[in-house]
């Protein structure tokens, strides 16, 4: 009884937080904010899968995390590269 | 979603899962609350890394209290994420330092190169200043 609003609790925070990130994403005053935010959209993302994990009971979800982890890291790196050198492998 | 556990597992659980989802929700207020982008580099990459690493000690636990066997996929996500965060701060802090700040702003370096974020700048003036001196 405890966990199911303990799950209802934390995933309407991840889904609130999601929320200021989509509004962060779209009225960001420069481009580094825009890229901080879509990271940050990442990581909250993964929170929510991994909470649907629990409340569904199962480990599948657990693959997509990480592969949404990986890419969502190697796309905020290339981004980033992108804007500090114009060009994201030299 | 299994029921049959008991009362001290699911407060353990609950505490962990309040904790993270609060600190997600702080991490994302600040990338919206923060007054400068510096600043705001600091709230995702600390806080909401920190919600989610409770978010997934909260499910190793809870497998391990309702299925039993104890799996260290959601530990080996969380290593991923902590080793990530600050890398990925690291790139963003010298993206905004490339745009927003200007290569006289900065204090200077110790050894002899530039800071990395303004080497283009550096070399760029070196050979306008070549050009000069062979014109």
């Amino acid at each position: 009884m405890i966990l199911t609003y303990a799950l209802i609790f934390t995933t309407g925070c991840f889904a609130l937080a999601l929320l200021m990130n989509l509004w962060r994403v779209v009225s960001a005053p420069g481009v580094p904010d825009r890229i901080l935010a879509l990271d940050t959209m990442v990581i909250n993302f993964i929170a929510i899968l991994v909470l649907y994990g629990i409340i569904e009971g199962t480990a599948v979800y657990f693959e997509a995390s990480i592969l949404i982890a990986m890419v969502g890291f190697i796309s905020t790196v290339a981004y980033a590269r992108f804007m500090l050198r114009g060009n994201i492998i030299e | 979603m299994s029921t049959d556990m008991a009362l001290w597992q699911e407060i353990v659980l609950a505490v962990f899962l309040v904790t993270a989802g609060i600190f997600g929700l702080v991490g994302s207020f600040g990338l919206i609350k923060l007054p400068d982008p510096m600043t705001r580099l600091h709230a995702p990459t600390k806080a909401t890394t920190l919600g989610v690493g409770g978010v997934l000690i909260a499910s190793m636990l809870y497998f391990f209290f309702a299925k039993g066997h104890l799996s260290f996929h959601e530990l080996m996500i969380t290593l991923f994420l902590f080793l990530t965060a600050p890398i990925t701060a690291h790139f963003l802090a010298k993206a905004n330092l490339h745009t927003n700040v200007a290569r006289d702003e900065v204090p200077p370096p110790t050894g002899d190169r530039p800071w990395a974020g303004f080497e283009s700048d550096e070399a760029r003036r070196i050979a306008e200043e070549q050009a000069s001196k062979g014109a």
